[in-house]
């Protein structure tokens, strides 16, 4: 008799379904009926390139103290898919169970001593209940949520409220999703012996937190920040950004006296149409934007290199994904640090910013545009894959109606009658940002031609080496004040005097709070800066300076933060110690805790240098 | 080129167009294109035209790529934007600079180089949504710049100044336009004011995307005798189906034409197109027989020329994604932002 693990609102569900079986609908609902209990929980996609056929995973940690990381390993495993039977049954940790359907018999290798196996008649269920063979794929997956809420004890009416919601007025739909649920929970009830180890029990952990994907919540940034140009070209696992844009923008984005769009959106037909596009509308006075991907972002460069160089504002949302080339589409990384923060050939560098979940997908994205148009250049905002496309709880948005936006300098028709000199490159404050007027402002002041080429201070074109320097100086001044505006980074100092410091970004955030805890349980200290932003604010340099080591916590093989922060914010690279995860999973606390642990049991002796001074 | 600077007095007395201008006020500053280049006539005509046609020349914005055509905007327009973008990709700048402000005149200048060879996506996908925006292709089927490399317009077996035959087939840009949707293509050649001029205010007038390639030689790599897109070639060949001769705003001009040579086009707006046919029986309205015609004289080695295409129901991609009429530079927070209310509620739903 195996073990059995024994868990209240603590434990990792994972679902092995194939692609294309309408199994992600019923996965969800399952996460979102805990989620109604109170109880927090963190689920993940984890899918192919692919429409139909092979394997997809959705995992779904249920963490009553709100985890948001992955933690690894698999308590449950719900095994829908013959194709990856024995991988999913080798996954499941030692006291385990694995939930089954045994329609057809398996011979006795196919299962472990160690886990406990539940098995019901899944497909024997459905074939006797429903003729439709969609029907009896589609409601098979609901039967096995009914059978999963009665063994772990999900109160059956948070299901039926959330079918409510979603069939409001499909009242087939509706009595036909409950006939499902309530035929698997009597299933549960009366065949396969009452509860197991892991329960849900109702908890008041959720509180006001939103449910969202970062995607949709970047979109409604979007929407938000006034962007009413936005270009984009199809690419795994940023287009659900470009399709939540346009259902946000159909419900609040059309003029109800006339029907008509305040939006344009356009598919253009690759990425550098689509950054050609956001360039034109951003050089002409409107905020626009494309979301997209690494190969994208690699399309676009010549471009950004233009916008740089020129000072057009543009937001480009990278939601990240595995490369190098196609690399891994559908798996999440945070490697495109490098290739956006010098996007372009001859010197360039661009403001990049790192939000760690949906609110901050939001609140960034907005401040993006108010950013683009202060700073006359393109924004990236570097989200990835495990936050754009898995659903999170998250703090819920908040908007301030007194808030206006920040169009820049702009001199307008008034300002050049009254006589205002206007050099379109012309440093006029000393924050190296000049300013510029939208074409068709006044009918002969303030015209200029802009171009990639060199120019002087007031948009001639110039070949002279002394322009190109001015030029170049100024736009090192712009990115100073850069600095200034972007989001700071945030300290997380540790509970006890740490002589480690650690810095990370982005994804990694939910999966390194919990790593922090650990850490302090087992004694390790540890000050923590999550970096928001680049340029490099000077605190950055500060808290290297202030450890004699620094942990740098990334999802790429390069370390790509650290050459940027050896290379911008010139802090010593020896203090600085890499902890990189770059399988294409999202990192988990495990693996960071792992990581700490064994650098800091080997550095337990004081260094030589704080020896002697 | 010169390097003598323009004089910037001018008469008094030079005439004033409907809003004010004078024909100076629509130039631009001295080319540093080769003496002869048939560019700089197509900037000429730019100018005569805009003027003709009372536009606002701050109300234009001129953008382009790379290459000799694209350095054009420069010299005509002075106190327009212009915006010299990247090599090939000038009409995905020109459109997103439409959908940002829709009041203003775009005029797009570009090369073969520019549009056939590099640009050639978006060229056919700009055409194929219909930007509204005059898009003038500047044809001499070489690269300049780069000193006399074919371009992919270059008629096959066309020598280089070099004596080397092209052996590859070349891309008619005015086929292409017409496969792809433009509801305005026409022909001309740089040489020929009379004919351009009146091309490109119609351009200006039409809704939608308005095409022109006009065959521009090259004197200093393409003006040789074994070249299709010299001087002499193109005035031996040319066949021009029809001369434009007025276009109107919203009156009717009479004028005295032979009955039955005149076709009248009455575009959405009311404005009017009358064609003075050249060709017998030549349609501008028919896009299938002009399909046919362009195969058949480019088979004859001729160039056709002229307004050879029409759509006088035309629409544009604003109209496709059925924008505001305010242009969407001019919103601000409180047309755009939904506010904290609606956020809230957006909130709830995701609880």
């Amino acid at each position: 008799m195996a073990k059995r693990v024994e868990a209240v609102n603590d434990f990792v569900i994972k679902f092995a379904n194939v692609n294309g079986s309408g199994s992600a609908s019923a996965n969800e609902l399952f996460a979102r009926s805990i989620l109604r209990m109170g109880v927090p929980v963190a689920p993940r996609n984890i899918f192919p390139s692919n429409i139909q056929g092979l394997p997809t995973w959705y995992e779904v940690r249920v963490t009553e103290t709100g985890y948001q990381g992955r933690r690894g390993g698999v308590d449950l495993m719900v095994a829908m898919n013959p194709q990856t039977w024995d991988a999913d049954v080798k996954e499941i940790d030692e006291g385990g169970y694995l939930f089954y359907d045994n329609t057809k018999p398996l011979p006795k290798s196919k299962f472990r001593p160690d886990i406990n196996v539940i098995g019901m008649p899944l497909t024997e269920i459905c074939n006797s209940t429903y003729t439709d063979p969609r029907q009896r794929q589609l409601f098979k997956n609901i039967i096995y949520v009914g059978a999963l809420s009665a063994l772990m004890e999900i109160d059956p009416n948070e299901i039926e409220r959330l079918f409510s919601e979603q069939y409001k007025g499909k009242e087939a739909l509706l009595q036909s999703n409950v006939k499902a649920l309530r035929l698997g929970r009597d299933y549960a009830q009366q065949h396969l012996g009452g509860p197991i180890g892991l329960k849900v029990r109702r908890a008041d952990n959720v509180g006001h937190k939103i449910f969202i994907d970062g995607n949709s919540a970047a979109a409604l940034g979007a929407l938000y920040g006034g962007a009413t140009v936005c270009a984009w070209y199809p690419i795994t696992p940023s287009s659900s950004l470009a399709e939540a844009f346009i259902k946000y923008c159909q419900k609040y984005r059309v003029d109800p006296a006339t029907g008509k769009s305040k939006f344009a959106i356009v598919q253009a037909e690759d990425e550098l149409a689509s950054i050609g596009m956001v360039i034109g509308a951003g050089w002409n006075g409107a905020r626009a934007f494309t979301a997209t991907s690494g190969p994208g972002i690699s399309l676009m460069t010549e471009f950004i290199g233009l916008a740089y160089f020129a000072e057009i504002p543009a937001v480009i949302v990278d939601v990240q994904r595995g490369g190098p080339s196609t690399g891994m589409p559908t798996r999440t990384q945070q490697s495109d640090i490098t290739a956006c923060a010098y996007a372009s050939h001859g010197d360039t560098k661009h403001v990049l910013l790192f939000p760690e979940d949906p609110t901050e997908c939001f609140e960034f994205t907005a401040k993006a545009f108010d950013l683009a148009e202060r700073l006359q250049t393109p924004i990236f905002m570097m989200t990835d894959l495990d936050i754009g496309m898995n659903t999170r709880l998250c703090a819920p948005f908040e908007w301030d109606d007194k808030a206006t936006y920040d169009r820049g300098k702009i001199m307008t028709a008034e300002m050049l009658e009254a006589g205002r000199d206007f050099g379109r490159y012309l440093d006029v404050d000393g924050d190296g940002i000049p300013f510029r007027t939208y074409p068709g402002t006044h009918p002969d002041r303030g015209g200029y031609f802009t171009r990639g080429t060199t120019k002087n201070r007031y948009a001639g074109y110039s070949e002279t080496g002394p322009d190109y320097i001015d030029n170049v100086q100024r736009l090192l001044r712009k990115f100073e004040t850069a600095k200034k505006l972007v989001p700071a980074p945030l300290l997380y100092p540790a509970e006890r005097p740490a002589r480690f410091g650690a810095i990370f970004f982005g994804s990694t955030s939910p999966a390194m709070q919990e790593a922090l805890h650990v850490l302090a349980d087992r004694g390790i200290h540890v000050n923590a800066l999550r970096v928001r932003a680049f340029p490099f604010q000077d605190e950055i340099n500060d808290f290297v300076a202030s450890h004699p080591w620094v942990f740098v916590i990334e999802q790429n093989r390069d370390a790509q933060l650290k050459s940027l922060l050896v290379n911008e914010a010139k802090v010593n690279p020896s203090r600085l110690l890499s902890v990189l995860h770059y399988d294409g999973t999202p990192i988990t606390a495990r693996f960071i805790v792992e990581q700490i642990s064994q650098h800091a049991a080997a550095r337990t002796v004081v260094p030589l240098k704080k020896v002697v001074s | 080129m010169t390097y003598l600077a323009k004089p910037k007095l001018h008469h008094p007395d030079l005439p004033k167009n409907a809003v004010g201008f004078t024909r100076r006020d629509y130039e631009g500053r001295i080319s540093t294109l080769c003496a002869g280049c048939g560019h700089d006539s197509i900037s000429a005509a730019i100018i005569q035209a805009c003027w003709e046609s009372d536009i606002e020349p701050h109300r234009v914005a001129k953008l382009s790529g790379i290459g000799c055509s694209s350095k054009t905007p420069d010299y005509f327009l002075g106190n327009s934007h212009g915006f010299n973008s990247v090599h090939g990709r000038m009409p995905s700048v020109a459109t997103g600079a439409n959908l940002a402000n829709r009041d203003l005149l775009y005029l797009g200048v570009s090369g073969d180089g520019d549009s056939a060879s590099i640009g050639i996506g978006q060229f056919a996908h700009c055409m194929r949504r219909g930007v509204n925006m005059v898009y003038i292709v500047e044809n001499n089927g070489v690269y300049g710049l780069t000193k006399g490399q074919f371009s992919a317009t270059a008629d096959k077996g066309s020598k280089s100044k070099r004596g080397i035959a092209n052996s590859d087939e070349p891309i008619d840009m005015v086929g292409l336009a017409m496969q792809l949707g433009a509801s305005f293509v026409a022909r001309s050649f740089s040489g020929d004011k009379n004919q351009l001029v009146p091309l490109v205010k119609a351009a200006i007038e039409h809704r939608g995307a308005a095409f022109i390639d006009v065959v521009s030689p090259c004197v200093a790599f393409n003006n040789h005798s074994g070249s299709t897109k010299s001087y002499d070639y193109v005035r031996e060949h040319n066949a021009a189906v029809n001369r434009l001769d007025f276009i109107t705003g919203r009156e009717e001009i009479t004028a005295d034409y032979e009955p039955g040579t005149v076709t009248i086009v009455t575009q959405h707006d009311g404005s009017k197109l009358r064609l003075r046919k050249l060709a017998h029986d030549y349609d501008a309205t028919d896009r299938i027989k002009v399909m046919n015609l362009l195969q058949q004289s480019a088979a004859a080695g001729e160039v056709m020329t002229g307004l050879l295409y029409v759509d006088a129901e035309s629409s544009d991609l604003h109209e496709h994604l059925n924008t505001i009429e305010t242009p969407l530079n001019r919103l601000g927070e409180r047309e755009l932002c939904p506010g904290s209310v609606a956020l809230e509620k957006i909130n709830a739903a995701l609880r």
